[in-house]
């Protein structure tokens, strides 16, 4: 009895930070629509700054007001951020806001690796408080009661500031109606970056507030995370008290689970997240998507049309000159050729689901690894030939996609990702706590191709042709009646359902056609590498696929795989250097603000004001 | 003659709101039938629920006498049924044709065919449509940069692409210039009587009602409190207390503020 | 430090773009450098991997001093792979392909280890896996072109069994990250231990997420069990939080604790004033030397770096030493030279004379292992002793069985 209550105790001491966090998470998304991808670097940063501002300030009055005052400059920090980015970028497509988030983290991984050095920060104690109560003989510490005497006070006064301020109640209106805030006269650019503020500022504190638990380190910011993303998505997107009861009940539930399910604790956060978004597919507390509210905004897309032949002539002269590339480049152009060219036909695939279906993933990683798993499980356990396992990869993933799809396509938008992102992290622990059959950590190593393809210019040709393949498919495909039907049931849903098209069931199909060509590049990825391993499931897996394809431009057919070979290379050369994080954090920042339409969207404009091309129809012109 | 619509006694409630509340009646084949009402009297939820894209919370909707009732829309559009919407729906990033070419596609159940070109199917019948309508000039031009009107009448040009024998229009001239109006209502009386489908249109304009309409039926708070042709209409006092007893004049006026 | 930074580098990037399509590998020449590919997580884990890198800078500076290698110097070209096996094995092929590198070292992680060592099997690359710890290297996944020179999980759990088995404690409770270097960590030290010692009980096995520890509630959870004795594999950031609050709650009161590499400098540093005391550990206790090859190696160390060293210098200035030592045993820079001189190679590193054994391509480099205690406010090792590795691996027959490859 005493030590269930004490480990009752230890979960919600847990819950502080964690709901700190994913409350900010939450309302940044309310308000301003801008899933945060950043946010765990604020998270960090507010360990960071905490950890050095009492260093400097003595005493209790010094510890809380380092935390009060880290919780400030990482709200500044973010405001900043909003300001000097995120501002540029409201108009662009849904979501292409997380392509500029995803640079920040880059900037900042950098940044405090720059300032604070590589070594684990171990978080100053709590003045006063570095003892233990006993509760009925169970030991509890302190901080753990300040934890948890903090939290409600924190969280009663963001009720405070929502249910009764001026601002609350613009805070609120805005969550359920943007356009009705900016008819109130509300200058909604203000609004916007004091949530940054307010959202960043709980990011920071929560970093802060658990220095005497743990510290600050360079890895915080993915692992945190994770764990917000689960909790934001179980309590519902922009629902604080769903961010009070879901970061609770996940924080109990691990508690628990460490003690009667030590091997599988991961497993369980992830399960549970799938079944309450199986059940209530927009989280406990969250409000159902009004529809249409997450469309695309920005310029219209044009009308796509089949490349005339200059064009055509063009690409099939490159890929002459890339296919003789064996013949006139370095052997390790011929491998770095091969890697580019797989990660373009993972681009591409999810740039298709996006592009022609409007469904924006988060989890796509699921397939491309799933594809690998499935192939290197068949080869390493079973002795499959490469030519059966690189057949069954697509097949597997695709086979996962189809279910996977069923379920998340219950949902939309936002949702939609977060339940694509709650498989693929189900997929991935099940990897990595399920040992005995997926090698675990250790993965499985030594698929190597058959005796034709082994060689890195035999493969390189099966990639190439593999790659360009798929992806002439996909593009075959947006040019034809389902590519066709796909656009429809994104543009209208309600005017294609009412023409006769089955949306659900043509996104189905959209889905488990990227599925099956992630799988396929997950396929050949495998036997390039000879080896896999679980972080070809991680959520960072899943956001390179996401960058590429909005870096590429969402609203163009080359998108996917232009966004995954500019990037792929950028890395490769970028990666030489020391702090290339930094250097390609700031690239894409400017890439989003520069050129919000994408890579390829900039270089048509460029090319139509140049006088390249001419425009996509003539009577446009005069529509303007 | 059997009715090729029958509505019985059908309801839609949201929460508290009954947005429609027991309305019946029936559409011969080749009537127009307007069904009219201020704002928020539940036209919209109505043909919603004809369409199949809202469930009604009771009552039944029969299309030649077989109960639709609960059928996704699109089945009750492969049953014959076409509408347009109020807020026009039409696909941003296509082409005016490639638009009809779609829903010309699917009425050929070719919508998940992964290989043929798109541009050339159904090319000629798509145009054909666009020249029913008067659109075809515009063929080429993307449906996102269309003045308003012109997108009403896509929207009808889709609707009319598998030929139904019933079609609904959810305010087909909301928004439009007077002329424009008339133009586009003699426009759809002749394809109408040219193909014989039946209609049943929504709208404000009572220029347009009392010109084309066969038969009107009035609704007010989801109840239909007058059904009658026209002239009968147009003298009912009840219908007129609703429009603040000022008649066609007020009538024709609140659409247009509102 | 010897970096390029990204502006001097920008000039570089272009030329190495071009080079990157049409170069080839630099011929050997006389009085060109041999090159040797290191591939480690620069960015990822830079607190272990810089140390690292400094200890591999000062051995090449001070084998150059004395003529370099074969006549020729020596030079390790760094390249960061983030920590993902799949960047490590593009990074290895550009390395021994366009770089010129003549073999390749590196890695901390064991899964980027394991892909390495994979690839330097098939392309016939010899592969000093310098750091990675797990027994698959080279027992079950082990292969002829890949050699090992740290002392693996096995070899430093068996260090700790032994200790252990001289305590009278019965019970125990083991902790370790629910990964594979924990599992393999938790089993060595049961198989070993069990082995020396009939009687011992394990009575909870805890799993914590790796670098995702709930401290607290694993604390409570190892306290319910009652066990007499603690067997700690966490490590990284998920030490200090599993110290502070197992020292907060009181678990390691009147408890023995066997702590694998919680010794090192890299674990105990960041613990500072609250570094447990009476922890038997793995480790490096490089304030203690004197008088011998250990103590000049930490004060040239301290010259070169300006910083104490930490396990890791040790094992990158271990790691140059031995490429140099192979490679001059070999007189060529052939692959399968260089892999012929690995088998049986003796060399003298700080720590003593090691060897590469034959059977299964393991260096015979031991740990230290002592107690732990505060000294000057932060934590150390004290009544130490320095294990030979070769006294802690299993019996020949046992290593065959264990390395199906050969
Ligand atoms: N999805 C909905 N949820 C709640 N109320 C609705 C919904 N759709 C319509 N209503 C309400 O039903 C009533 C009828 O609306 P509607 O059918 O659009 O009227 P009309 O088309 O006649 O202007 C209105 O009060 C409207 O607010
Ligand atoms: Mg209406």
């Amino acid at each position: 009895m005493g030590l269930i209550l004490a480990q009752l105790l230890t979960g919600l001491a847990n819950a502080g930070a964690l709901f700190m966090v994913a409350s900010g998470l939450s309302l940044i998304f309310g308000v301003t629509r801008i899933v945060n991808f950043a946010h765990g670097s604020f998270y960090m940063l507010g360990a960071y700054v905490g950890y050095s501002l009492m260093q400097v300030l003595p005493g209790a009055v010094g510890f809380w007001g380092a935390i009060l005052l880290s919780g400030l400059v990482v709200g500044l920090i973010g405001a900043l951020v909003e300001v000097i980015v995120l501002r540029r970028v409201y108009a662009a497509p849904e979501l292409f806001q997380l392509v500029a988030t995803f640079g920040v983290i880059l900037v900042v991984q950098d940044l405090a690796l720059a300032i604070w050095g590589p070594t684990d920060l171990l978080g100053p104690r709590a003045p006063g408080l570095r003892g233990v109560v006993r509760v009925m003989g169970e030991p509890v510490p302190q901080y753990d009661l300040a934890l948890i005497a903090i939290t409600p006070v924190v969280a009663l006064a963001l009720w405070y500031l929502i249910a009764r301020t001026r601002v609350g109640v613009l805070v609120r209106a805005a969550t359920q109606d943007r356009e009705m805030v900016a008819a109130l006269g509300v200058n909604q650019r203000w609004l916007f970056t004091g949530t940054f503020f307010l959202g960043c500022a709980l990011a920071g504190l929560g970093g802060a507030l658990q220095l005497p638990k743990g510290g600050a380190d360079l890895l915080m910011d993915f692992t945190i995370l994770a764990q917000v993303f689960v909790v934001v998505v179980i309590g519902g997107m922009g629902s604080l008290p769903g961010a009070l009861l879901a970061s609770v009940l996940i924080s109990v539930l691990n508690v628990f689970g460490v003690s009667y399910l030590p091997q599988s604790t991961l497993v369980l956060m992830y399960v549970v997240m799938v079944a309450v978004l199986m059940w209530r597919p927009f989280g406990l507390l969250g409000r159902a998507e009004v529809a249409g509210e997450l469309g695309q905004v920005g310029a219209p897309e044009e009308p796509i049309r089949p490349a005339g032949w200059p064009i055509r002539a063009t690409v099939a002269a490159a890929l002459a000159v890339l296919a003789a590339l064996p013949f006139w480049g370095s052997p390790f152009s011929v491998v770095l050729a091969t890697d580019i060219l797989i990660f373009c036909l993972f681009a591409a695939s999810l740039h298709m689901l996006i592009g022609l279906g409007g469904l924006v993933s988060f989890g796509h990683a699921a397939f491309w690894g799933g594809g690998a798993y499935v192939a290197a499980l068949l080869v390493a356990r079973l002795d499959v030939p490469m030519e059966v396992a690189m057949l069954a990869a697509p097949v597997g993933a695709g086979l996962a996609a189809l279910a996977v799809g069923w379920i998340a396509l219950r949902a939309s938008g936002v949702y939609f990702a977060m339940l694509t992102l709650a498989f693929a992290q189900l997929l991935w622990s099940l990897v990595l706590q399920w040992g005995a059959v997926t090698g675990g950590d250790d993965g499985i190593v030594g698929v190597w191709p058959a005796d034709w393809a082994s060689g890195n210019t035999a493969y390189f040709y099966l990639a190439l042709a593999l790659s360009v393949g798929g992806i002439l498919a996909l593009r075959h495909m947006a040019h034809a009646p389902l590519g066709y039907a796909l656009r429809a049931a994104r543009d209208a849903p309600l005017r294609a359902e009412a023409t006769g098209l089955h949306t659900r069931r043509l996104q189905l199909v959209a889905f488990a056609l990227a599925g099956t060509l992630a799988g396929l590049a997950g396929g050949l990825f495998v036997f390039s590498k000879g080896s896999v391993f679980p972080n070809e499931l991680e959520i960072s897996r899943s956001f390179d696929a996401l960058i590429v394809v909005f870096l590429g431009g969402v609203k163009t057919l080359s998108g996917g795989w232009v966004g995954g070979a500019v990037f792929e290379s950028a890395e490769d050369l970028l990666t030489r250097f020391a702090f290339w994080r930094l250097t390609l954090g700031l690239l894409i920042i400017a890439v989003v603000i520069v050129a919000p339409e994408g890579i390829v969207g900039a270089a048509r404009g460029l090319a139509r004001r140049a006088g390249l091309t001419r425009d996509a129809d003539p009577a446009r012109e005069d529509a303007r | 003659m059997t009715p090729i619509l029958e509505v019985r006694d059908l309801s839609r409630h949201f929460g508290a709101i009954r947005a429609v509340d027991g309305v019946s009646f029936r559409l011969a084949p080749g009537e127009m039938l307007a069904l009219i009402g201020p704002n928020g009297a539940g036209k919209s939820t109505c043909f919603d629920m004809l369409m199949g894209q809202t469930d009604p919370t009771s009552g039944q909707v029969l299309l030649d006498g077989r109960d639709i009732s609960g059928w996704p829309a699109r089945r009750v559009w492969r049953a014959g049924v076409g509408r347009t919407f109020q807020v026009t729906a039409t696909y941003g990033s296509m082409r005016v044709v490639e638009n009809v070419q779609t829903a010309l596609m699917s009425h050929h159940r070719r919508s998940f065919a992964a290989w043929p070109r798109f541009r050339r199917l159904y090319r000629d019948e798509a145009m054909a449509l666009l020249e029913q309508v008067g659109m075809a000039d515009q063929a080429g031009r993307p449906a996102a940069v269309l003045a308003y009107g012109d997108l009403k009448r896509l929207d009808l040009a889709m609707a009319l692409a598998h030929g139904p024998r019933l079609l609904l229009m959810d305010e087909p001239t909301a928004g439009m210039a007077p002329a424009e109006r008339a133009a586009l209502m003699e426009l759809t009386a002749g394809i109408v009587a040219r193909q014989g489908m039946a209609v049943l249109f929504t709208e404000h304009d009572m220029e347009a009602v009392f010109g084309h309409a066969h038969r009107v039926l009035v609704l007010n708070r989801g109840e239909i409190i007058a059904d009658g042709p026209p002239e009968a209409i147009r003298a009912d006092a009840r219908v007129q207390e609703v429009y603040l007893g000022g008649g066609a004049e007020a009538l024709a006026a609140e659409a247009r503020d509102g | 430090m010897h970096r390029k930074t990204v502006l001097t580098g920008l000039a570089g990037l272009v030329a190495a773009a071009a080079l990157g399509i049409a170069g080839l590998p630099a011929a050997a020449q006389d009085g060109e450098p041999i090159k040797i590919g290191e591939i480690n997580h620069f960015t990822r884990l830079p607190a272990f991997a810089e140390p690292y890198r400094t200890g591999i800078e000062m051995a090449v500076e001070e084998i150059n001093a004395e003529g370099g290698v074969l006549g020729r110097p020596l030079e390790f070209v760094f390249r960061d792979d983030q920590g993902e096996p799949g960047e490590a094995i593009r990074i290895a092929e550009e390395l021994m392909t366009r770089e010129g590198t003549v073999m390749l070292t590196g890695a901390i992680l064991s899964n980027v280890g394991l892909a390495i060592s994979s690839l330097a099997d098939r392309r016939e690359w010899v592969y000093l896996a310098s750091e990675p710890l797990a027994d698959a290297m080279v027992w079950s996944q082990g292969n002829p072109w890949t050699f090992r020179l740290r002392p693996s999980t096995y070899m430093q759990a068996a260090m700790l069994a032994e200790a252990a088995a001289q305590t009278d404690a019965v019970t125990y409770a083991t902790i370790a990250p629910n990964y594979a270097y924990g599992k393999d960590a938790v089993a060595a030290f049961k198989e070993v231990l069990t082995e020396l010692k009939p009687e011992v009980e394990f009575v909870a096995e805890q799993w914590p997420a790796l670098f995702g520890i709930d401290a607290g509630a694993e604390v409570q959870a190892l306290e319910r069990a009652k066990p007499d004795a603690i067997y700690n594999v966490t490590f990284g950031p998920d030490l200090p939080k599993f110290v502070r609050e197992g020292t907060t709650r009181g678990l390691f009161e009147g408890r023995e604790v066997f702590g694998l590499l919680s010794g090192e400098p890299e674990y105990m540093e960041p613990l500072g004033d609250e570094a447990p005391e009476g922890w038997t550990v793995t480790g490096y206790p490089w304030y203690d030397f004197e008088g011998d090859a250990n103590a000049e190696f930490v004060s040239a160390y301290q010259e070169f770096a300006g910083e104490s060293p930490k396990n890791g210098s040790l094992v990158g200035y271990s790691t140059a030493k031995s490429v140099a030592a192979a490679i001059e045993k070999a007189g060529s820079t052939e692959s399968d030279a260089i892999r012929q001189a690995f088998e049986g190679l003796e060399v003298a590193v700080p720590a003593g004379d090691i060897t590469y054994r034959e059977i299964d391509n393991q260096s015979t480099l031991g740990a230290w292992v002592g107690t732990t205690a505060l000294r000057d406010g932060g934590g150390v090792m004290v009544d130490w002793s320095y294990k030979n590795g070769a006294d802690y691996l299993p019996d020949d027959e046992t290593v065959q069985e264990l390395r199906p490859s050969e």
